[in-house]
């Protein structure tokens, strides 16, 4: 298996699904002739031309929409956002009308259509171009809502969502494009609403998804190393939930803590708690634990900057409360 | 001097006119009744504008609409009865109750719905419309909206989109002159909707509303404008609504004295005093088609009046597509007709042929910027 940057398996999971399905098209900021702003269209422009490869303008409410229209008569467009933090202004056309279609036309319409983008903290932005807004979506029925963190995933999860027949919307990390992992080549499908255990361990769950895998599993090998056995759980699919998956592994572990990038006030883990506490408190040896950015505004200040985040040692002091070892 | 146009096609305009016309009367009846609940907008004034344009665009070409929206789908041939069960939330309406008055779809009619955002319908159209050209069909998308929706980011966005892209779409402004109770004068830098086509280099128009023969010609002319690929189209219709805003809306903000010269231009009466004019047809000509349309919308009204509500395990579809799901044909469903439907080219059949902005164009501009050498 070939090892690809996270950017890279997707421009194959694009170009993949774009020679398998002319009724695929990939419009957005900058995605032709500049090759993407954060090169995930690289070369796509010269394959397959500017019908399919669309530079658009910027009016992300006018090409969301136009898109959904397109989407509601059989082409299956794929939306790239430059960030998420620009498609807040396309959020009407996501929420009220590619969501809700299929609902208010009795079932007639589908609306087959992927938004992905770059969400999560950039480096150093300050707060307007730093925000996880994936709890955002996930609140809204008739949408699904997939966060990937591997490269494999990436690329997997991307041909799933452009085949599946709902409006789907992808966060990719801002900050995971250039990290490498191994890839399977040719038809690598990851299916949708499924999570995947990326670390087994018996003493505790960590549950969570995108760029903050990353310091789980820095965070996990830290804890091995004090005899502490870690579950990583990678949901991956944030609507619809694994509820299965959750239970399963906390069910093995008895133990809970879920690292969330974005806000904790009526965040995707809020949700996840509630399955758990709902669903398996008899099995919790000890209250669920939440790591989450802190409930503020992203600075520009590289020390405010990073406070304001998780990172491994707050996961790790998440994981010694769940434990009853605190200060130990 | 003779009629350029056919008695056939004349009654049928005065037919369907006075359909949209009687139906909204019984439905602002049955709202007072309190069957019909929520907003619904009476289309009472605007019929021209909705049967001139059916009448000369092809049965396939896509439209559609804002929250006004029980007009056109009448006029292209959904069932009357299925709509106005849509309207008392029946599950025999076209959305199985699910959208009511604001949202009618009759994919089978090439309805695509009506959307209660204002503008929010705007870039939809074009996206139709892109779907259309992607795919190498003469298709037009004909979209709706209102005079208050013009001042929408969306549709200033979209212009732009589908101006440089020459999107085969065209836009019709109903200009009734108010955004519930705000006149366009008080709120528009520019009143006259059609002028903002020219910011686009898009062709504007304006057309009277009140003229089902004005509304025909202008969108015949529009959609083969469309046809040879030469770009969008702004139609402002300039219209008048009879009624309130909505059913729950009693229009204090206009004057009695205004309503009543309006009503003068009521463009029913305008049509038969033309007609007769022709010699084409005399009264009891159109007392047997109003008879037969009081019938139809009388049946209307019993059909949805008898129809259940829809069942609650109606809660849990509709909302996302499950692996090999099939689509729902409203008409299949509801009165057992076998109907036609959309398909759209797999992607295997399917070759894109044409290019957004071809290679040597853009590499010219960017020689004429002196990008390249
Ligand atoms: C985005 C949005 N803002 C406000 C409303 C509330 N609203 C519903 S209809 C309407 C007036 C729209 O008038 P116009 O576009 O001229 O259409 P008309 O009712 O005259 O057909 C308003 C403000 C809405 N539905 N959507």
């Amino acid at each position: 298996m070939p090892e690809l940057m996270y950017r890279e398996a997707l421009n194959q999971a694009l170009a993949e699904e774009m020679e398998r399905d002319a009724n695929v098209y990939l419009i957005g900021e900058e995605v032709g002739r500049y090759n993407g702003a954060f090169k995930v269209s690289q070369g796509l422009l010269d394959k397959f031309g500017s019908a399919r490869i669309i530079d658009a303008p910027i009016a992300e409410l006018g090409f969301t929409g136009l898109s959904v229209g397109a989407a509601m008569v059989g082409l299956r467009p794929v939306v790239e956002m430059m960030t998420w933090n620009f498609a807040i202004l396309a959020m009407d056309q996501i929420v009220n009308n590619a969501a809700k279609l299929r609902h208010m036309s009795g079932g007639q319409l589908r609306c087959p259509i992927v938004f992905r983008g770059p969400g999560g903290a950039g480096g150093r932005l300050s707060s307007q171009h730093s925000q996880a807004l994936e709890a955002n979506y996930a609140h809204f029925p008739g949408l699904k809502v997939i966060a990937p963190a591997t490269p494999a995933d990436a690329k997997g999860m991307l041909k799933a969502a452009i085949r599946d027949e709902n409006p789907v919307l992808m966060f990719e990390g801002e900050r995971l494009y250039a990290i490498k992992g191994h890839v399977p080549e040719g038809e690598h499908v990851v299916p949708l609403g499924k999570a995947d255990v990326k670390r087994e361990g018996t003493d505790v769950t960590i549950i969570t998804w995108s760029r903050m895998y990353y310091f789980c599993m820095q965070a996990a090998e830290e804890l091995a190393k004090e005899g502490i056995s870690v579950e990583v759980l990678d949901l991956r699919t944030l609507r619809p939930l694994d509820e299965e998956a959750i239970l399963a592994s906390v069910r093995k572990t008895n133990r809970a803590v879920i690292v969330e990038e974005g806000w904790g006030l009526a965040g995707v883990g809020a949700s996840v708690v509630d399955i758990i506490q709902s669903k398996a408190f008899d099995d919790l040896d000890a209250p669920v634990e939440r790591v989450t950015g802190l409930d503020v505004n992203m600075s520009y200040a590289a020390n405010l900057e990073n406070a304001t985040q998780p990172d491994a040692p707050k996961i790790i002091a998440a994981v010694k409360k769940v434990l009853y070892r605190e200060g130990a | 001097m003779a009629s350029p146009y056919s008695k056939e096609l004349l009654l049928d305009m005065y037919r369907k006119m006075y359909l949209i016309r009687r139906f909204e009367e019984r439905a602002g009846q049955q709202y007072t009744l309190g069957k019909i609940a929520g907003f619904c907008h009476l289309y009472i004034g605007q019929e021209a504008v909705a049967v001139g344009p059916v009448e000369a665009l092809r049965p396939d070409d896509y439209m559609l609409s804002a929250y006004r929206d029980h007009g056109q789908p009448l006029a292209r041939g959904s069932d009357a009865g299925m709509v106005m069960a849509e309207l008392m939330g029946r599950g025999t309406g076209y959305s199985k109750g699910k959208g009511g008055s604001m949202h009618i779809f009759d994919i089978e009619h090439h309805f695509y719905g009506g959307y209660g955002i204002v503008g929010g319908q705007i870039p939809l159209a074009a996206g139709m419309a892109f779907a259309s050209r992607y795919r190498n069909e003469d298709r037009v998308t004909v979209c709706y909206f209102g005079d208050a929706a013009a001042s929408q980011g969306a549709l200033h966005e979209t212009f732009n989109m589908a101006s440089k892209w020459k999107l085969p779409v065209i836009y019709i402004c109903e200009n009734n002159r108010y955004g519930m109770g705000t006149a366009i004068s008080r709120i528009a830098a520019v009143p006259e909707i059609y002028k903002r086509a020219s910011a686009y280099d898009m062709r504007g128009e304006p057309v009277d509303g009140m003229d089902v023969l004005a509304m025909y010609e202008a969108v015949k002319d529009a959609a083969e404008y469309c046809r040879a690929g030469k770009g969008p189209v702004l139609l402002e219709a300039n219209t008048y609504r009879f009624r309130g805003h909505s059913m729950a809306d009693p229009a204090t903000y206009r004057t009695k004295h205004e309503v009543e010269e309006e009503r003068k231009g009521d463009p029913i009466p305008k049509l038969r005093a033309y007609i007769k004019k022709q010699g084409l047809a005399q009264d009891d000509v159109f007392e047997t088609i109003e008879e037969e349309v009081n019938a139809l919308v009388d049946q209307a009204v019993k059909f949805a009046d008898e129809s259940p509500e829809p069942s609650l395990d109606e809660l849990w579809r509709d909302t996302i597509v499950e692996e090999g799901e099939e689509d729902v044909r409203p008409r299949e469903r509801v009165l057992g007709q076998k109907v036609t439907w959309p398909k759209y080219p797999s992607g295997q059949e399917l070759k894109v042929t044409w290019d957004l902005e071809p290679r040597e164009q853009a590499e010219a501009a960017d020689k004429k910027a002196g990008l390249i050498r």
